[in-house]
């Protein structure tokens, strides 16, 4: 592990004051351990995506193919034509500079280019230079440069150590997005086939079994199995978890890691509580096996590509709405992408809780609730037994998600359930949480080994909040609805922080959840005991 | 040296500006033909940017909330941060536009000993923006007492109050100092902040200074040069009816004033203060957090290749089986092209693809 390169204090000397000017050539240095490696070929041409055979960002040359300009002049002009964002957002930047130290990037490294002002203008630049009069005429004097190798380079460098969080957005006076800046920098990449393999291979594994991680459907149902058996020691309770059931009323999508990752797996054994307790009649789907979609980190066409299955599976299975779990990005996705690309939902129905009779109006088009929408509501009605204290091992906080937070503004559903079912929450500063809350820094696609500097730096202003709570108010566990954050969140708080643990949301409500018929619970879903032990 | 080249163009132009004024024969130009060229190349200018970016669908709605949606009853949603509906979307574009609801949230943030990330707040930067855009629309609304006449009662009004104070002969406009000191405070910093300094370009030094000189010529000649304001108002008047008539001499200090004033109007359209148009095309600020509830149609959506349940249950038939997970129930391969009862068809064109 690389990591062990690195000490919080010498990660820590962070300086915010740019140099005076920035002409230095626009070179990247592709350090190991702040870059993502090259896409695979194979999952390339699996996606029937262009393919630039084996290369690394690291090499001096890169391989570009011969028309690589007219490639990319094309795509923006093609681009700048379909997506008024981008149109609006090249030309209104005033470069006022409120946006510069709200990245987590910027923060945590002082490259100044990571200023979201600093990456739209590595994008902008081009977009004067051959989109704009005065740019053609004036060049560098209207803040124009050519297209070189070297801006490519640097488009990669950059657009690939932005987590596409829209912090920099809330706090733009006219809203500009540096997210939408940086998916359309990498359509861009994508289309000379400049991948990166931690969003590449996903997005071909979840296009060929279903899911991000590759897992056919035979592991799928083991995997789902052994968390029923495992639930069964911890509840004396075995739950049905039926998988392709035709007429469902409910199809439940998740994010793939919560069958294969911990800690995302205790928030999967929270979900089979509730899902259990309530007498829920819902499916999986073995090929809907995933909610998450790398998609969004590679293109709008691979967002539809991957998402499709979605409502092709709840249409297929007959269900009358669908539930989704715990995760980010996905729910960007769902939220503010799905019905766009794949709906309408005509086939389903509006969703609408079997316990409590509650219609979710919110969701009327999509069709798709959110499984903290719909554990909130049954805990508003007192649908749900609780027990709070056995979660008081812990001392809670919540980060909200990126995603969640700012393309949902899911903010106070998961709140209401931790107040439900811990005794002991507090909320990290106003600056770092609900629409102001900092990215893992790990998010779209760059939670890989290979970028661990990389990561451990922009995850730094998350980690410095959790530091702040956990030594006022003695804060041990991160609860969060996010599977990139369980991923990496981990490994970022043992190396700034220290002591604190990270669970999703539904892992609380499961500990605290008395079920009908349980054996006196002695454990919590990590099958540690519910005190904290002495010492 | 971006500053420097920023201010040698605007000292050029009151260069030009200041030798007009001594050549009679281009009073007219300067006070007739450009002002009419300038509004008009404002005008289709900034219609042009307009239509370009009207004319760029919104594919997607891809809102940034920045509160509570709108979900459950109980919950409480925050409908000028996160707006459910249209009503919603027009207070807080209003917030935006009027207060600058965005650049209010301004933190400034260091780094401190291990990493420690302190935020503070900075409401530096939203008072002088509110500051500056509120005093140049007050000094554009006094300044109609020159085109119109009878001088409107709103005119009056708006110059009553902002003389109130009384100070001097002619009254001093608090607006005078406001503007002076927010484009000051602008200008001091893009210097004085390293972030912001390493951010600007030439395009953002220019329109400063340029107001600068602006403001600094109306000062100039409202307390300090005298100035034959009946001569400025008869032009003015002539340009607004369309019948210009140019005045006989022409002041240094007011030739500098319009030229500048029509070098602004006239570079308005192709700079970064179309900010002011764009602003209300903003897709994250102008649509409603209402995604789910209203379905958003992209009028390019994308024709791709998706993969079928069919393929999908027919290169994994034997694993399903084995694991006793329900099939669709008719016997593998599907032929491409027959939709399964009950299911979409495959996407045009989809074969198989093995793994």
């Amino acid at each position: 592990m690389s990591e062990a390169k690195h000490t919080p204090a010498e990660l820590g000397r962070i300086d915010l004051r740019p140099p005076r000017s920035d002409r230095r050539p626009a070179l990247p240095e592709f350090r190991k351990g702040t870059y993502c490696y090259s896409a695979l070929a194979k999952n390339q041409r699996y996606l029937g995506l262009p393919s630039r055979g084996e290369w690394q960002p690291h090499q001096e040359q890169w391989p570009l193919p011969d028309n690589w300009q007219r490639i990319i002049l094309d795509g923006m002009a093609d681009r700048l034509k379909r997506f008024r964002s981008l149109a609006v957002f090249m030309d209104i930047c005033v470069r006022c500079g409120a946006c510069a130290d709200k990245c987590h990037f910027f923060i945590g490294s002082g490259d100044p280019k990571n200023m979201p002002v600093k990456r739209a203008e590595l994008l902008r630049s081009v977009y004067r230079r051959y989109f704009t009069t005065a740019g053609r005429v004036l060049g560098g004097v209207a803040g124009a440069r050519d297209l070189t190798p070297e801006v490519i380079k640097e488009w990669f460098y950059y657009f690939y150590q932005c987590t596409e969080c829209r912090r920099c957005s809330v706090f733009c006076p006219y809203g500009i997005d540096t997210a939408e800046i940086t998916m359309i920098g990498r359509e861009l990449l994508n289309l000379l086939g400049l991948g990166i393999n931690w969003i590449t291979e996903p997005a071909a594994n979840c296009f060929r079994t279903g899911n991000h991680l590759g897992l056919e459907p035979h592991t799928f149902r083991d995997n789902i199995d052994f968390a029923v058996d495992e639930l069964h020691d911890i509840t004396g309770i075995k739950v049905e978890t039926p998988i392709n059931k035709k007429g469902a009323e409910v199809l439940f999508i998740i994010p793939s890691a919560d069958i294969f990752g911990t800690p995302h797996y205790f928030t999967f054994l929270g979900y089979l509580c509730l899902l259990h307790e309530i007498g829920l009649d819902f499916t999986f789907s073995a090929f809907a096996s995933e909610g998450g979609n790398f998609g969004l980190f590679h293109s709008h066409e691979m967002i539809k590509r991957l998402n499709a299955k979605i409502y092709a599976e709840a249409r297929r299975l007959g269900v009358k709405f669908i539930i989704g779990a715990e995760c980010g990005h996905m729910w960007r996705v769902l939220h503010q992408y799905m019905d766009t690309l794949n709906g309408p939902a005509d086939f389903l129905e509006v969703p609408r809780s079997p316990v409590t009779g509650t219609v979710f109006d919110h969701a009327r088009s999509t069709r798709m609730i959110h499984l903290a929408e719909f554990a909130a509501d049954l805990i508003h009605h007192g649908k749900l037994k609780l027990d709070p204290a056995r979660n008081d091992k812990w001392v809670v906080t919540y980060h909200d998600s990126c995603n969640t937070a700012r393309a949902m503004g899911i903010l106070e559903e998961p709140r209401a359930i931790l107040r439900a079912v811990c005794n002991h929450f507090h909320e990290m500063p106003e600056n770092t949480i609900r629409e102001q809350t900092f990215c893992c820094g790990s998010g779209s696609g760059l939670g890989t080994e290979e970028n661990l500097e990389m990561r451990l730096r922009g995850g730094l202003p998350r980690a410095s909040a959790v530091r702040y709570v956990k030594e006022r108010h003695g804060v041990n566990l991160l609860a969060c609805m996010c599977a990139i954050d369980k991923a990496t969140l981990p490994t970022l708080l043992d190396f700034w922080v220290g002591g604190v643990e990270v669970a999703g949301v539904h892992e609380l409500l499961g500990n605290a959840l008395v079920m009908q018929g349980e054996k006196a619970r002695t454990v919590n879903l990590r099958n540690e005991p519910l005190v904290a032990e002495e010492g | 040296m971006r500053a420097f080249t920023a201010l040698l163009l605007v000292a050029g132009l009151v260069g030009i500006a200041v030798a007009a004024a001594r050549v009679p024969a281009l009073g007219p130009v300067v006070t007739v033909a450009l002002p009419y060229a300038a509004v008009a190349v404002f005008l289709l200018g900034l219609v042009v940017r307009v239509v370009r970016w009207a004319r760029a669908p919104v594919p997607f709605r891809i809102t940034t909330t920045c509160g509570q949606q709108r979900s459950l009853p109980w919950l409480k949603s925050q409908e000028l941060e996160s707006p459910s509906g249209t009503l919603g979307v027009i207070g807080r574009m209003a917030l935006e536009v009027l207060c600058f609801r965005s650049l209010f949230r301004n933190t400034r943030v260091r780094v401190g000993d291990g990493g420690r990330v302190v935020h503070g707040d900075r409401r530096w930067l939203w008072l002088a923006a509110l500051a500056f855009h509120w005093s140049l629309l007050l000094v554009l609304t006094r300044h109609l007492r020159f085109f119109v006449e009878p001088v409107p009662g709103l005119v009056l009004l708006v110059q009553h109050v902002d003389g109130f104070f009384q100070i001097g002969v002619p009254e001093l406009f608090v607006t005078t100092f406001a503007i002076t000191l927010a484009l000051a405070y602008l200008a001091y910093r893009r210097f004085a902040n390293p972030q912001v300094r390493y951010v600007s370009l030439v395009a953002d030094y220019f329109p400063l200074f340029l107001l600068l000189t602006i403001v600094g010529s109306g000062i100039l000649m409202r307390h300090f040069a005298k100035t034959d304001v009946a001569a400025i108002k008869e032009l003015a008047v002539g340009l607004s009816t369309f019948h210009p008539r140019a005045p006989s001499t022409l002041s240094p200090v007011f030739a500098v004033h319009l030229l500048l004033v029509s070098v602004l109007l006239a570079y308005f359209p192709f700079s970064k203060l179309v900010h002011m148009a764009g602003v209300f095309l903003s897709p994250t600020r102008n649509l409603a957090n209402d995604n789910r509830a209203r379905r958003h149609v992209n009028p390019w959506d994308p024709d791709v290749k998706t993969h079928a349940y069919e393929e999908w249950e027919h290169e994994f038939h034997d694993k399903l089986t084995a694991a006793g997970i329900p099939l669709q129930g008719a016997p593998p391969p599907p032929a491409a092209g027959i939709p399964l009862q009950g299911a979409p068809p495959p996407a045009a064109g989809a074969t198989s693809q093995g793994g």
